[in-house]
């Protein structure tokens, strides 16, 4: 015990003999620290907020369709929301909302424009628990009940349609018999979001509206769900498909695969980016230790002319070695955290907001430190500094005391 | 002056570990750098390269305004005279004439709203590279062929194959009924989401026809293969169109302003990470020349006692630093100059890069460019910043009082 505290004050005491080496390599630590963890903190925010906007714009958790709709949207491949088991199975407490939905290709035309676009007839009350829509709306009002007659157009949609609030416009479909059914409706709201593609893809209106349009009763496209557990997605979306084999369940990741793509890309990069800059530290805390050891070459071999084991002096040198690393760590990481908490909401990109949109993020980004990140980096720091550190100590503890000593 | 670079070079070796150490750390940091700029550099060219070659053009006369609202009435007259003028006028023999409207277009089961486009067949194959991707069937025979070309997620959505009819039911310029019916010649895959799934072609003429256009176009797209000489056409297109006093030339970055900004946008956030790479790297290198100077105190005193000047040893102080840096730099650059070499050679390609590839209308490979720019600019910002941190142990000598330093150890 008392050899360990020797041990600790005298590692600590040397490091600090030469105060300015010892800052500057302290300096280029903590900026290495704080960049891998603040740039960490700005790829997971980026890679949270692609899930958020992929979830958040329609698509839900998990997708419930007819097996061939993917493929071919139409209104032919529906399946009947009245069926007692799936309603039963929706119920489960793992589904906090599920939301109906008819959803099939359409045109919107305005007494100027017509445009191509996506027609989705839903029950306001579960979509609003659901999907963005609820929440963008700008003007007007969203969808009151099921029995609202209007539907809900993008800001963007109604600019290009040169039309607006309280303006009519017609929808045209094709019903389930293969023709074409149109029909005319006021618009009741306008909703504004990030990105323009959605604003001018989806017209929104009841569901009973829709079917009606298109010549269904209880037919849906799809059901979207929210699960209260994301981690526990896999198995949701395994139970739903053993209860309902007839039906194509998908989650979200399969559903919209460039996403997934996205956030792996991003995990992926955490790695070799903390690598990287180790590397760029690495090179520099190996040289300072060097130079520290080759300094006390004399003191070394006394040490070893006065008895003490090379295995103490390895242990002293990799004392320092690691202190400087506890050092560095802490301030990096204590550097990171506020700096994130600087940044509050995230940082504001929508100079680049159609650059956003082709990569399907919205235009604020968040900065978001999680546990699991914070690991990585700090172990990646941790783990090769403790192995590079053991370079000059090794050196350290092999020197020849008698060469050592009359060493200058 | 040959004494001097003898004397810092004698001084850099006199701990050989320790340089080499400081020179690896430099080292890695240029070759990283010239290895993924190259990297993004390439990767923007060809996603500008492709989106350019695939449809869009290099630039676009338009009228003014239709840009921002596409509207079927701000066309252009006589738009295949215009081309043909401006092909004579300017030499670019890529220059073609189109027109752009939205119909109902629906097969025996199938009904979807489109674009449709009409274009000049001779001389699309010369903008776009898109007559070239026809996966069934044949391209357009005339300029006033009763045919139409569809993308193949289209087609697969529409039940369609290549022999089909398709009927076509939209508005024409003049608010008339614009309807057809027109058999499918060929099925096109370019590899771009929004042509395969969203475009029917049909020949400028048979357009003009059904559409009521009369002679009417809204766009003419040209194309060179050297996007360098963007400005320099853009200069020659706009005097020849200055007495058409509504229209307007617009380069690629105004046609696809997402494309830009998102190049911008994925260029900034990194050379964000190259700058906190590079101070990285030059506060782990500071201490070599920090300890360079700190620890030959007795020696510089010396000097200074023998009559040298402070700024002679600053001067040789930098100079050391210089020759290490440059050496570095060197060793650096030509490793990620043969990385890149390598993959420009053989193309670099990643798993999941195909999906990827699709969405930003990339091909699936990445060459990096190879230019002054993608390989000097890295090195030459660690140049500056090392010269930077080689600057204050230099002007540290200043402070040296001979005496007392030639007594210090």
């Amino acid at each position: 015990m008392n050899s360990f505290h020797l041990l600790i004050s005298l590692a600590w005491r040397n490091l600090w003999r030469n105060h300015r080496r010892t800052l500057v390599i302290l300096f280029a630590m903590v900026l290495g620290v704080w960049a891998m963890i603040f740039t960490a903190a700005f790829m997971r925010g980026m890679s949270l907020q692609i899930v958020d906007d992929t979830i958040e714009n329609m698509t839900g958790h998990i997708q419930i369709h007819a097996p061939s709709y993917l493929d071919d949207p139409v209104i032919e491949h529906s399946f009947s929301s009245a069926n007692p088991l799936l309603s039963r199975s929706l119920q489960s407490t793992e589904i906090t909302a599920a939301a109906y939905r008819i959803r099939v290709p359409a045109v919107v035309a305005s007494e100027r424009e017509s445009i191509g676009l996506v027609m989705v007839g839903i029950d306001p009350d579960d979509e609003g628990q659901l999907s963005f829509i609820q929440s963008s709306i700008i003007e007007g009002h969203y969808l009151k009940d099921a029995s609202e007659p209007g539907v809900i157009i993008g800001r963007k949609l109604a600019e290009r349609l040169e039309t607006r609030l309280g303006k009519r416009i017609v929808l045209m479909t094709q019903n389930n018999k293969n023709e074409i059914a149109d029909r005319g409706f006021r618009i009741v709201g306008i909703f504004d979001t990030d990105l323009e593609a959605v604003e001018i893809g989806y017209v929104f209106l009841t569901r009973n509206l829709a079917a009606k349009l298109v010549g269904v009763t209880d037919d849906v496209s799809e059901i979207a769900i929210k699960v209260s557990d994301l981690k526990r997605l896999d198995e949701v979306v395994e139970g739903l498909r053993q209860q309902h084999p007839e039906l194509d369940i998908k989650a979200w990741y399969e559903l919209q695969p460039i996403s997934k793509l996205m956030v792996d890309l991003y995990d992926s990069f955490h790695l070799v980016w903390h690598l990287i800059v180790f590397l760029a530290m690495g090179f520099g805390i190996v040289n300072t230790l060097l130079m520290a050891v080759f300094e006390r070459t004399r003191e070394f071999g006394l040490f070893q002319a006065l008895g003490l084991k090379p295995g103490f002096i390895l242990g002293q040198v990799w004392v320092e070695a690691l202190m400087l690393l506890i050092l560095g760590l802490a301030l990096g990481n204590g550097l990171a955290w506020v700096s994130v908490l600087a940044t509050g909401e995230g940082i504001d990109v929508s100079a680049f907001a159609e650059g956003m949109e082709m990569a399907n993020l919205s235009n604020i980004i968040p900065f978001v430190i999680v546990g699991q990140d914070l690991l990585l980096a700090n172990s990646v720091v941790f783990v090769l500094g403790m192995l590079t550190g053991l370079y000059p100590a090794w050196r350290a503890a092999h020197l020849v005391p008698a060469d050592a000593i009359t060493r200058i | 002056m040959t004494s001097s670079w003898t004397f810092a070079w004698r001084n850099i070796w006199r701990y050989p570990r320790r340089t080499i150490l400081t020179i690896l750390a430099i080292a890695f940091g240029a070759g990283l750098l010239v290895f993924s700029i190259g990297l993004q550099l390439g990767q923007y060219d060809l996603m500008i390269q492709n989106s350019v070659r695939i449809y869009h053009g290099l630039l676009q006369v338009q009228k003014e305004g239709y840009q921002d609202e596409p509207k079927m009435r701000s066309s252009i007259a006589n738009i295949r005279e215009l081309g043909e003028q401006l092909r004579q006028a300017t030499g670019i023999e890529a220059i073609t004439a189109r027109a752009n409207g939205f119909a109902l277009v629906s097969s025996a089961t199938r009904t979807y709203g489109t674009l449709i486009v009409g274009v000049e067949p001779k001389l699309e194959e010369r903008v776009s590279s898109l007559p070239g991707v026809i996966k069934d069937g044949h391209y357009f025979s005339a300029v006033d062929a009763q045919e139409v070309l569809i993308g193949r997620s289209l087609a697969r959505n529409m039940q369609l194959s290549v022999g089909d009819e398709l009927t076509i039911l939209g508005t024409g310029r003049d608010g008339s009924v614009a309807a057809t019916i027109l058999p499918v010649v060929g099925i096109y895959e370019s590899g771009s989401r929004e042509l395969d799934r969203n475009m029917v072609q049909m020949p400028l003429a048979t357009f003009q026809d059904v559409f009521s256009m009369q002679g009417h176009g809204h766009a003419l797209v040209i194309y060179h293969k050297d996007v360098k000489q963007l400005e320099v056409f853009r200069v020659q297109i706009q005097q020849q169109i200055s007495k058409h006093n509504t229209l307007t030339v617009l380069s690629w970055d105004e046609i696809q302003p997402g494309l830009k900004q998102m190049i911008e946008l994925d260029y900034s956030s990194g050379w964000m990470m190259y700058i906190v790479l590079v101070v990285v790297i030059t506060f782990s290198i500071l201490n070599t020349f920090l300890m360079s100077v700190l620890e030959r105190t007795r020696e510089f005193g010396i000097m200074l006692a023998l009559g040298y000047r402070p700024f002679d040893i600053g001067r040789l102080v930098m100079l050391e630093a210089l020759i290490l840096t440059l050496i570095a730099l060197t060793i650096g650059t030509a490793i990620g100059f043969a990385i890149n070499l390598y993959f420009y050679i053989y193309g670099l390609s990643f798993s999941g890069m195909d999906e990827l590839a699709k969405m930003y209308n990339m091909p699936s490979t990445i060459t990096p460019q190879l230019s002054l720019q993608s390989i000097f600019m890295g090195p030459a910002v660690i140049l500056i910043f090392t010269l930077l941190a080689a600057l204050y142990p230099a002007l540290r000598i200043r402070l040296l009082q001979p005496v007392v330093a030639m007594r210090k150890i």
